[in-house]
């Protein structure tokens, strides 16, 4: 219900300063994730990039999608990150080199990159429907998840029972 | 439309640059999350604008969080395994796949 009123106040009001401040801090602190020489303020960049990305899913109405991604990325993943920081930290808290040699390369590729899919974007002409968004999200997905995609549903979570399982017997202590 | 597009595509550029240009196993895998928000971003994005009557990016989007959650949990204990190994998860020293 909240959610809801939330999505009816913000498409009331125009959503398009809302998008550059959100766009903004993505940009903002998605550099800094990449370009911080200490790797634990990087992930804490990380979690505003995260949180701005979720404010980017409320403007399209994926409201369901926005609260799953503030529950996992910025409480689970995220914490699992400063987890695996803290637990090698002698090596990533100290201030050595963060970033190799390829810089110049890498960022000639990710131009490059950039360059061709906006250049491809802007000459697509894209069908677009001027349709407003289904009413009550959260309620289709949950039907759609246990219909339609019923299967792709099962097979995620044999899914992460299997990335349960390999994490535990990788990183359990081996008893010699 | 098109500036949802070109914000998902930069945030994949600085994905990229992120796995391309890191040393540390930790940093790589913070930017393939960027990476994977990029295309969730594009998932929702053509969910609103080309097909709104139904919910199929969206539910995409929603296996593709889980799916990277997966493997932010296997990456993360490779990493700690590399730690406990070599003392150290410098990407560059870790070659004995090289052939």
């Amino acid at each position: 219900m909240i959610l809801e009123n939330l999505s009816q106040l913000i498409s009331d009001i125009s959503t398009q300063p809302l998008f550059y401040l959100f766009s903004f801090v993505i940009i903002a602190s998605a550099m800094c994730v990449v370009s911080l020489k200490n790797i634990f303020h990087s992930a804490l960049f990380l979690i505003l990039t995260l949180f701005a990305v979720a404010g980017i899913y409320i403007l399209l109405h994926a409201e369901f999608l926005a609260v799953v991604q503030v529950l996992i990325y910025v409480g689970a993943v995220s914490v699992l990150i400063i987890f695996a920081i803290m637990l090698t930290s002698r090596l990533a808290s100290k201030k050595i080199e963060q970033s190799n040699e390829q810089v110049t390369l890498g960022l000639f590729i990710c131009v490059l990159f950039l360059l061709a899919s906006v250049g491809s974007l802007t000459y697509t002409a894209w069908n677009t429907v001027d349709l407003p968004m289904i009413e009550h999200n959260i309620l289709t997905i949950g039907k759609l998840l246990m219909t339609r995609y019923v299967l792709p549903f099962e097979v995620v979570s044999v899914v992460l029972l299997a990335a349960l399982i390999g994490a535990v017997v990788l990183a359990r202590e081996e008893k010699a | 439309m098109l500036q949802y597009l070109a914000l998902s595509a930069i945030l994949f550029a600085i994905g990229i640059f992120g796995v391309l240009t890191r040393r540390n196993a930790v940093g790589i895998l913070m930017s393939l999350e960027l990476m994977f928000n990029a295309a969730n971003i594009n998932l929702v994005v053509f969910n609103r604008f080309v097909g709104p009557d139904n919910l199929t990016g969206q539910i995409f989007a929603l296996f593709v969080v889980v799916v990277a959650a997966a493997e932010a949990v296997v990456g993360l204990a490779i990493v700690l395994l590399l730690y406990r190994n070599w003392r150290g998860i410098d990407i560059d020293r870790i070659n004995i796949m090289k052939w």
